[in-house]
């Protein structure tokens, strides 16, 4: 992975110092409050419900194992004990104090790390696939050119204050996991016939209060254009991007507003000033960055073991974790696991300082090292032998981290909500976690089989509800949570935003609700169907008919 | 002591004595603006500035002054002598376009200073201003920030290549000095430090 060298180590250093700076003039009264917000929070820190929250960065979501210690040594020292993945492939904490954090970014600056803009109206986080570098139907490895993009969004000076949040994610695969069509830029990296690598450029997607897939704006950008191209289309944003409505002022609203034709225009014009310009990627740079992704040290294996094979056979906890959790890898003997951090009872995505050890221990004894995060809020060892599997599921069985529902109902991506969140609606936590409990059983969760269940607290949609294949959103209505549900939302290559299905539900009904969704599902799948194909096929009427069925008229009529 | 900060030659002082005059508009009808109840803090790109009546009740003091950009488009006819003299400048606000100007007045390097008004500190358009001022169409003069310039800002205005920064009233200049140096070596390529740092250091 990439490592630092003294200009990157400087520029974090120099960060800390400057947020030390910010946070003691904030305490001495010298930054007012709006003075001081956009400030923390372009550091990743929220002020929340009950404790501020500090989001930290994890580019692309590739980790190593002290960062991971690191990551692990903050939770026990400034916070209560644990750690959050979020939906960015970032860690969060849900108690710091403000006036540590400054420390606690001294901490991570040791490891290579740090928060810089992982909240804030400027470019987020980079995003990408977990599977980066090891995946077989990868096209092009996407985490150069992911960096190359962290390094000229970071303090990029013209970009610090848009209108409002920027998020990017990269794909170099056919099958994408990036979600790009759900980015304000999502770049799609491929090679055409003659082996050029090339950029399809998406543009004005996003999920919030107004969910929007993005349009292509650029079939086939020359990777060393990739900066000047972004600069063309960020200028027009930050330029004619509506900051008079914080709802209407994602780059979205402006492509939705021109039209993509109007807006691909315009950032041609602007482009025309920036292409060739000093930002343009070189080949010696783009080596440069590359080395750090190279191959690790791979054994020259079988692509079976003899001892995996019987171990699977034998034990039926086993095999169904490895059906759930194992992944194809490109590299024969070797799989990618994923340790699911979504426990029935615990908050989907939390995980303790001590499993983080744990984590860090299995990543340096099974795979080289390094590990990743995902935006289901899961863990992944991205280089794991095969013959190694069953020794690793053991480990991580006893640590609570191999609950074999990776893709299944009980997988649930949820954002923190109305338990720690200022701006939710609604809590979300508790809903998944009645859902996690109603489907608990795991041979009914396997006869499911693949759903992926997305739970947001409010309408900035941080559990990524409109493209779950059952979305779950609170809404507030005269001060009482209530839950939209939808279905029929997707990630993916074939995208497509869920559709709510009706009237609200109280809290305690969410999950049945869930429960009559799967049976109408059950009940009319075809073999090979999935849930979501079983929605797309019978449309959603049938799915409403059986959730409504008994339900009085008047209460209907509480409609959000 | 004004609360003036600019740059020259790299090094940043705080000037005693302007010598500019900023010129303002009357003040005229407010119109406040609300969504969902909420008072809208921005002006779109691109909206209008001032009335006829605000622009033609404007003064003009003798001496070196700087124009609201509406004024200037009216008015230019009054100012020749004194453009010739190098003592005028023009304002632009926050949401004004640097193309209206540059539609006008096509050499910008009649005006020995440029300045942008920021009307709040967290809106980033003045950035792209300065950008394109410096960038495109060639100004060389001063480019100055005024409004609501805070020290926390001004690393990512210099980059943009603003090099007079007058510093909100109710701060100091003195302690805003410090922020200019918050980082010595940007990744990026930008108006100020072209070159990103790959290109400009052996990076192994």
């Amino acid at each position: 992975m990439y490592k630092y060298d003294q200009y990157d180590q400087q520029l974090v250093n120099e960060r800390v110092a400057q947020y030390r700076d910010q946070t003691r003039r904030y305490l001495a009264g010298e930054l007012k409050e709006e003075e001081f917000r956009p400030l923390r929070l372009q550091n990743g820190l929220y002020i929340q419900r009950y404790a501020p929250m500090l989001r930290v960065a994890v580019p692309y979501g590739l980790l190593n194992s002290n960062q991971i210690r690191k990551i692990a040594h903050i939770a026990r020292t400034y916070d209560k004990g644990y750690a959050h993945v979020s939906t960015r492939q970032n860690f969060q904490y849900n108690w710091p104090e403000l006036k540590n954090v400054p420390d606690i970014l001294a901490e991570l600056a040791t490891v290579q790390m740090h928060a810089i803009q992982t909240s804030g109206n400027c470019i987020r986080n980079v995003t990408t696939d977990q599977f980066a570098g090891i995946a077989p139907d990868e096209v092009v490895d996407p985490r150069p050119l992911a960096e190359i993009l962290r390094q000229w969004s970071t303090f990029h000076p013209e970009f610090a204050l848009l209108p409002r949040k920027f998020k990017f994610a990269v794909s170099g695969t056919t099958n994408d996991r990036a979600v790009v069509q759900m980015h304000d830029i999502g770049l799609e990296f491929y090679r055409n016939a003659a082996n050029e690598l090339l950029i399809k450029v998406w543009a004005g997607g996003g999920l919030g209060r107004t969910p929007i897939l993005g349009e292509v704006i650029e079939e086939a950008l020359p990777w060393q254009h990739m900066l000047t191209y972004a600069e063309a289309i960020i200028r027009v944003y930050n330029r004619h991007g509506r900051r008079d409505n914080a709802y209407k002022a994602r780059i979205k609203i402006l492509v939705k507003a021109l039209g993509i034709e109007e807006f691909k225009r315009q950032v041609e014009a602007e482009w025309a000033f920036h292409k060739d310009g000093p930002n343009t990627i070189t080949q010696a740079e783009f080596d440069r960055v590359a080395k750090f992704f190279t191959e690790p040290a791979y054994a020259q294996l079988a692509d079976s073991d003899a001892g995996f094979d019987a171990k699977r056979a034998e034990e039926k906890a086993f095999a169904n974790w490895v059906k759930r959790n194992v992944h194809a890898h490109r590299q024969p003997g070797y799989r990618a696991v994923t340790l699911s951090l979504k426990v029935t009872g615990v908050a989907p995505g939390d995980i303790t300082d001590k499993q983080l050890d744990l984590v860090a221990d299995l990543a340096d004894k099974y795979s080289f090292g390094e590990l990743r995060t995902t935006h289901e809020q899961n863990i992944v060892l991205s280089d794991v032998k095969l013959g190694d599997l069953y020794a690793l599921w053991q480990e991580a069985r006893a640590a609570g981290l191999a609950t074999p529902n990776i893709g299944l109902i009980t997988d649930i991506i949820c954002c923190p909500g109305g338990s720690f969140c200022d701006l939710a609606n609604a809590k979300s936590i508790p809903i998944a976690e009645s859902i996690q409990q109603l489907f608990d059983d795991l041979d009914y969760q396997h006869d499911i089989g693949d759903l992926e269940l997305n739970i947001s607290g409010c309408m900035n949609s941080c559990g990524h509800h409109h493209v779950g294949h059952i979305g779950v959103l609170g809404v507030d209505k005269n001060d009482e949570e209530w839950y939209q549900v939808s279905i029929g939302g997707k990630q993916g290559n074939d995208a497509s935003l869920g559709s709510v299905i009706g009237p609200s539900f109280a809290a305690d009904e969410v999950a049945g609700v869930v429960k009559r969704l799967i049976d109408v599902y059950l009940e009319n799948r075809t073999p090979e169907e999935r849930f979501i194909d079983t929605v797309r096929r019978l449309g959603a009427a049938p799915f409403k008919e059986r959730v409504y069925a008994d339900r009085q008229p008047g209460k209907q009529k509480v409609e959000a | 002591m004004s609360n003036l900060i600019k740059l020259q030659n790299g090094a940043a002082a705080i000037v005693a004595v302007d010598g500019w005059q900023i010129v303002r508009l009357p003040v005229g009808e407010v119109e406040v603006k609300k969504q969902a109840g909420k008072v809208v803090l921005f002006k779109l790109t691109g909206a209008e500035s001032a009335t006829a009546e605000q622009i033609a009740a404007t003064e003009i003091p003798a001496g070196k002054v700087v124009l609201p950009l509406s004024v200037w488009l009216a008015r230019k006819a009054e100012f020749a002598a004194r453009v010739a003299a190098g003592e005028v400048g023009v304002w632009l606000e926050t949401h004004e376009l640097v193309e209206t100007l540059v539609a006008d007045q096509p050499d910008l390097n009649v005006f020995p200073l440029i300045a942008v008004f920021i009307e709040r500190f967290a809106d980033g358009r003045a950035y792209s201003t300065g950008a394109l001022l410096r960038s495109r169409f060639g100004f060389k003069g001063e480019l100055r920030a005024l409004g609501d310039v805070l020290r926390d800002q001004l690393f990512f205005l210099k980059r943009c290549g603003f090099d007079a920064f007058d510093i909100r009233a109710d701060r100091s200049a003195e302690d805003a000095l410090a922020s200019l140096k918050d980082f010595s070596e940007p990744y990026q390529g930008a108006t100020v430090i072209e070159q990103p740092v790959w290109r400009r250091h052996a990076r192994g």
